[in-house]
Protein backbone atom coordinates (compact mmCIF):
# COMPACT_ATOMS: atom_id res chain seq x y z
CA UNK A 1 0.00 0.00 0.00
CA UNK A 2 1.58 3.00 -0.81
CA UNK A 3 0.79 6.09 1.64
CA UNK A 4 0.78 8.84 -0.76
CA UNK A 5 -2.68 7.07 -1.77
CA UNK A 6 -3.51 7.12 2.04
CA UNK A 7 -3.86 10.81 2.93
CA UNK A 8 -3.17 13.95 1.06
CA UNK A 9 -0.43 16.18 0.13
CA UNK A 10 2.29 13.67 0.89
CA UNK A 11 4.82 15.82 -0.97
CA UNK A 12 4.02 18.79 1.56
CA UNK A 13 4.14 16.57 4.35
CA UNK A 14 8.03 15.34 3.46
CA UNK A 15 9.04 18.84 3.01
CA UNK A 16 8.05 20.20 6.01
CA UNK A 17 9.54 17.53 7.73
CA UNK A 18 12.93 17.88 5.49
CA UNK A 19 12.86 20.86 6.86
CA UNK A 20 13.06 19.97 10.48
CA UNK A 21 15.47 17.38 9.92
CA UNK A 22 17.44 20.29 8.33
CA UNK A 23 17.30 22.29 11.65
CA UNK A 24 18.20 19.14 13.18
CA UNK A 25 21.07 18.77 11.67
CA UNK A 26 22.31 21.97 11.42
CA UNK A 27 21.20 24.30 14.59
CA UNK A 28 25.24 24.62 15.30
CA UNK A 29 25.52 26.32 11.86
CA UNK A 30 24.93 30.10 11.10
CA UNK A 31 21.28 28.85 9.02
CA UNK A 32 18.41 30.99 9.24
CA UNK A 33 14.95 31.10 8.03
CA UNK A 34 15.97 31.90 4.43
CA UNK A 35 18.60 28.55 4.29
CA UNK A 36 15.51 26.36 5.69
CA UNK A 37 12.87 27.25 3.74
CA UNK A 38 15.30 26.99 0.64
CA UNK A 39 15.64 23.19 2.25
CA UNK A 40 11.47 22.59 2.03
CA UNK A 41 11.50 24.61 -0.96
CA UNK A 42 8.53 27.04 -0.27
CA UNK A 43 8.31 30.37 -0.08
CA UNK A 44 9.16 31.82 3.22
CA UNK A 45 6.19 32.97 4.96
CA UNK A 46 4.01 30.07 3.44
CA UNK A 47 6.47 27.91 5.43
CA UNK A 48 6.37 29.68 8.65
CA UNK A 49 2.70 28.88 8.31
CA UNK A 50 2.78 25.38 7.78
CA UNK A 51 5.61 24.60 9.85
CA UNK A 52 3.83 26.04 12.92
CA UNK A 53 0.89 24.25 12.10
CA UNK A 54 2.90 21.10 12.26
CA UNK A 55 4.85 21.72 15.00
CA UNK A 56 3.35 23.93 17.07
CA UNK A 57 6.53 26.69 16.52
CA UNK A 58 7.44 28.34 13.58
CA UNK A 59 10.83 27.35 12.60
CA UNK A 60 13.54 30.15 14.41
CA UNK A 61 11.73 29.00 17.93
CA UNK A 62 11.92 25.16 16.68
CA UNK A 63 15.83 26.29 15.95
CA UNK A 64 16.38 28.06 19.33
CA UNK A 65 14.36 25.19 21.23
CA UNK A 66 16.97 22.47 19.47
CA UNK A 67 20.08 24.46 20.01
CA UNK A 68 18.60 25.43 24.30
CA UNK A 69 18.19 21.34 24.54
CA UNK A 70 21.33 20.35 22.80
CA UNK A 71 22.86 22.91 25.52
CA UNK A 72 21.46 21.29 28.22
CA UNK A 73 22.74 17.92 26.66
CA UNK A 74 26.26 19.43 26.78
CA UNK A 75 26.57 21.09 30.25
CA UNK A 76 24.83 17.88 31.14
CA UNK A 77 28.17 15.76 29.82
CA UNK A 78 30.15 18.13 31.94
CA UNK A 79 31.24 21.05 29.16
CA UNK A 80 31.20 24.45 30.61
CA UNK A 81 28.58 27.53 30.08
CA UNK A 82 30.61 29.25 27.21
CA UNK A 83 31.57 25.88 25.50
CA UNK A 84 27.40 24.98 25.58
CA UNK A 85 27.28 27.99 24.62
CA UNK A 86 29.69 28.61 21.07
CA UNK A 87 28.75 24.76 20.24
CA UNK A 88 25.20 25.09 19.65
CA UNK A 89 25.14 28.00 17.48
CA UNK A 90 25.39 31.28 19.66
CA UNK A 91 27.32 34.27 18.77
CA UNK A 92 27.20 35.72 22.24
CA UNK A 93 27.50 34.35 26.02
CA UNK A 94 24.98 36.76 27.07
CA UNK A 95 21.82 36.26 24.41
CA UNK A 96 22.68 32.38 25.16
CA UNK A 97 22.44 33.05 29.04
CA UNK A 98 19.08 34.86 28.77
CA UNK A 99 17.37 32.44 26.31
CA UNK A 100 18.75 29.40 28.12
CA UNK A 101 17.17 31.06 31.84
CA UNK A 102 14.00 31.87 30.07
CA UNK A 103 13.26 28.73 28.12
CA UNK A 104 14.36 26.21 31.25
CA UNK A 105 13.91 28.32 34.08
CA UNK A 106 16.88 28.75 35.52
CA UNK A 107 20.58 30.17 34.44
CA UNK A 108 22.92 27.70 32.49
CA UNK A 109 25.24 27.62 35.38
CA UNK A 110 22.47 26.41 38.03
CA UNK A 111 21.16 23.87 35.89
CA UNK A 112 24.52 22.31 35.03
CA UNK A 113 25.19 22.29 39.02
CA UNK A 114 21.89 20.64 39.80
CA UNK A 115 22.13 18.24 37.44
CA UNK A 116 26.10 17.09 38.91
CA UNK A 117 24.85 17.24 42.19
CA UNK A 118 22.00 14.53 41.50
CA UNK A 119 24.48 12.42 39.30
CA UNK A 120 26.49 12.06 42.54
CA UNK A 121 23.38 11.04 44.35
CA UNK A 122 22.55 8.30 41.89
CA UNK A 123 26.22 7.19 42.03
CA UNK A 124 26.07 7.43 45.86
CA UNK A 125 22.82 5.66 46.32
CA UNK A 126 21.37 3.95 43.11
CA UNK A 127 18.95 1.78 44.98
CA UNK A 128 17.09 5.44 46.05
CA UNK A 129 16.39 5.89 42.64
CA UNK A 130 14.69 2.51 41.33
CA UNK A 131 11.64 1.58 42.85
CA UNK A 132 11.74 -1.05 45.12
CA UNK A 133 10.23 -3.56 43.82
CA UNK A 134 12.62 -3.77 40.36
CA UNK A 135 15.83 -3.72 42.55
CA UNK A 136 14.53 -6.94 44.36
CA UNK A 137 13.51 -8.91 40.90
CA UNK A 138 16.55 -8.32 39.46
CA UNK A 139 18.36 -9.07 43.03
CA UNK A 140 20.24 -5.88 43.25
CA UNK A 141 19.32 -5.39 46.84
CA UNK A 142 21.65 -8.70 47.57
CA UNK A 143 24.59 -6.71 46.40
CA UNK A 144 26.10 -5.31 49.06
CA UNK A 145 28.15 -2.80 47.30
CA UNK A 146 24.29 -0.87 46.74
CA UNK A 147 23.90 -1.16 50.72
CA UNK A 148 26.07 1.39 52.01
CA UNK A 149 24.04 4.07 53.25
CA UNK A 150 20.40 2.76 53.63
CA UNK A 151 19.90 -0.33 54.48
CA UNK A 152 16.74 -1.48 52.95
CA UNK A 153 13.37 -3.17 54.38
CA UNK A 154 13.91 -6.30 53.66
CA UNK A 155 17.69 -6.30 55.22
CA UNK B 1 -6.96 6.28 45.75
CA UNK B 2 -4.41 5.09 43.01
CA UNK B 3 -3.63 8.51 40.74
CA UNK B 4 -1.20 8.08 38.10
CA UNK B 5 0.84 5.28 36.21
CA UNK B 6 4.73 6.56 36.97
CA UNK B 7 6.89 3.77 36.22
CA UNK B 8 6.04 0.77 33.72
CA UNK B 9 8.01 -2.06 31.39
CA UNK B 10 9.10 -2.34 27.76
CA UNK B 11 10.52 -5.64 27.73
CA UNK B 12 13.89 -4.93 25.09
CA UNK B 13 16.40 -7.41 23.55
CA UNK B 14 18.94 -5.54 23.90
CA UNK B 15 19.53 -2.11 26.28
CA UNK B 16 22.04 -0.15 24.31
CA UNK B 17 20.12 -0.70 21.26
CA UNK B 18 16.74 0.24 22.17
CA UNK B 19 18.74 3.25 24.37
CA UNK B 20 19.71 4.76 20.50
CA UNK B 21 15.89 3.42 18.90
CA UNK B 22 14.12 5.52 21.62
CA UNK B 23 16.34 8.34 22.20
CA UNK B 24 17.46 8.92 19.20
CA UNK B 25 14.81 7.75 16.59
CA UNK B 26 11.43 8.19 19.05
CA UNK B 27 13.12 11.45 20.36
CA UNK B 28 12.04 9.98 24.30
CA UNK B 29 14.34 11.55 26.84
CA UNK B 30 17.14 9.87 28.98
CA UNK B 31 15.74 9.98 32.95
CA UNK B 32 18.27 6.86 34.44
CA UNK B 33 20.92 5.40 33.48
CA UNK B 34 22.26 3.84 36.45
CA UNK B 35 24.68 1.25 36.38
CA UNK B 36 23.59 -1.44 38.69
CA UNK B 37 26.54 -4.10 38.97
CA UNK B 38 28.08 -6.06 35.73
CA UNK B 39 26.23 -6.39 33.10
CA UNK B 40 22.96 -4.32 34.24
CA UNK B 41 22.20 -1.00 34.19
CA UNK B 42 18.62 0.67 35.50
CA UNK B 43 17.93 2.68 32.02
CA UNK B 44 14.20 4.50 31.65
CA UNK B 45 13.15 7.11 29.17
CA UNK B 46 10.26 9.32 29.03
CA UNK B 47 7.97 10.74 26.42
CA UNK B 48 8.81 14.31 25.48
CA UNK B 49 6.13 16.00 26.85
CA UNK B 50 5.57 13.68 29.48
CA UNK B 51 8.19 13.47 31.68
CA UNK B 52 6.24 11.68 34.90
CA UNK B 53 5.90 8.52 32.84
CA UNK B 54 9.12 6.57 32.78
CA UNK B 55 9.38 3.59 30.91
CA UNK B 56 11.95 1.18 32.23
CA UNK B 57 13.89 -0.52 28.90
CA UNK B 58 13.74 -3.92 30.66
CA UNK B 59 16.41 -6.37 29.56
CA UNK B 60 15.70 -9.36 28.74
CA UNK B 61 18.38 -12.01 29.31
CA UNK B 62 19.06 -15.14 31.45
CA UNK B 63 19.13 -13.50 34.87
CA UNK B 64 17.95 -13.76 38.51
CA UNK B 65 14.36 -12.53 37.29
CA UNK B 66 14.40 -14.73 34.35
CA UNK B 67 15.48 -18.30 34.39
CA UNK B 68 16.79 -19.57 30.99
CA UNK B 69 14.02 -20.71 29.42
CA UNK B 70 11.51 -18.07 30.46
CA UNK B 71 13.92 -15.59 28.73
CA UNK B 72 14.46 -17.71 25.29
CA UNK B 73 10.38 -18.25 25.42
CA UNK B 74 9.95 -13.86 26.05
CA UNK B 75 12.85 -13.32 23.53
CA UNK B 76 11.13 -15.83 20.93
CA UNK B 77 7.64 -14.12 21.08
CA UNK B 78 9.09 -10.29 21.27
CA UNK B 79 11.11 -11.32 17.96
CA UNK B 80 7.94 -12.71 16.49
CA UNK B 81 5.87 -8.98 17.38
CA UNK B 82 3.75 -10.88 19.79
CA UNK B 83 3.36 -7.77 22.30
CA UNK B 84 2.17 -4.03 21.62
CA UNK B 85 3.17 -1.52 24.16
CA UNK B 86 0.25 1.25 23.33
CA UNK B 87 -0.59 4.05 21.98
CA UNK B 88 1.98 6.80 21.38
CA UNK B 89 0.22 9.83 20.28
CA UNK B 90 1.63 12.97 18.07
CA UNK B 91 0.31 16.40 16.97
CA UNK B 92 0.57 15.31 13.33
CA UNK B 93 0.53 11.77 12.72
CA UNK B 94 1.60 12.34 8.95
CA UNK B 95 4.94 14.39 9.94
CA UNK B 96 5.49 12.04 12.80
CA UNK B 97 5.08 9.18 9.95
CA UNK B 98 7.29 11.21 7.23
CA UNK B 99 9.96 11.75 10.26
CA UNK B 100 10.27 8.15 11.90
CA UNK B 101 9.79 6.83 8.71
CA UNK B 102 12.99 8.85 6.92
CA UNK B 103 15.17 7.80 10.65
CA UNK B 104 14.64 4.28 9.76
CA UNK B 105 11.68 3.21 11.93
CA UNK B 106 9.84 0.04 10.47
CA UNK B 107 6.14 0.69 10.21
CA UNK B 108 4.02 -2.16 9.86
CA UNK B 109 1.13 0.14 8.90
CA UNK B 110 0.99 3.78 7.16
CA UNK B 111 -1.71 6.21 8.59
CA UNK B 112 -4.68 5.02 7.73
CA UNK B 113 -8.23 5.72 8.49
CA UNK B 114 -9.82 3.92 11.06
CA UNK B 115 -13.43 4.20 11.87
CA UNK B 116 -11.74 5.97 15.63
CA UNK B 117 -9.38 7.95 13.64
CA UNK B 118 -6.01 7.75 11.89
CA UNK B 119 -3.26 5.40 12.62
CA UNK B 120 0.17 4.32 12.16
CA UNK B 121 1.56 0.86 13.53
CA UNK B 122 5.56 0.71 13.78
CA UNK B 123 8.00 -2.00 15.09
CA UNK B 124 10.52 -0.80 18.11
CA UNK B 125 14.35 -2.60 17.61
CA UNK B 126 13.21 -5.69 19.40
CA UNK B 127 10.24 -6.19 17.63
CA UNK B 128 7.57 -4.63 20.33
CA UNK B 129 4.72 -2.81 18.30
CA UNK B 130 3.06 0.76 19.31
CA UNK B 131 0.20 2.52 17.54
CA UNK B 132 0.94 5.79 16.77
CA UNK B 133 -1.98 8.23 16.78
CA UNK B 134 -3.27 11.81 16.39
CA UNK B 135 -4.03 13.46 19.89
CA UNK B 136 -7.67 13.73 18.73
CA UNK B 137 -8.03 10.13 18.41
CA UNK B 138 -11.38 8.77 20.85
CA UNK B 139 -12.25 12.05 20.70
CA UNK B 140 -9.16 12.71 23.40
CA UNK B 141 -8.27 16.80 23.81
CA UNK B 142 -6.23 18.07 21.46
Amino acid sequence: MNPAQEYPKVYLYRRIVQAKLFIDAHYADKIDLDNISDEAYFSKYHFIRLFKTVYGKTPHQYLKATRIEKAKQLLRQGNTVSDACFEVGFDSLSSFSGLFKRMVGQPASAYAAHYQQRQDQKAKTPLAFVPGCYAYQHGWTENSNFEETEPHPAG
Amino acid sequence: MITKMTVTNIHVLDQDSAYDFYVNKLGFILVDDIPMGPDSRWLTVSPPDQPDLQLVLFPVKESKMFPKETAETLTRLIRQGIFGCGVLTCNDIFATYEELKAKGVEFIKPPTKEFYGTEALFKDDSGNFFSLQPLNNFNREA
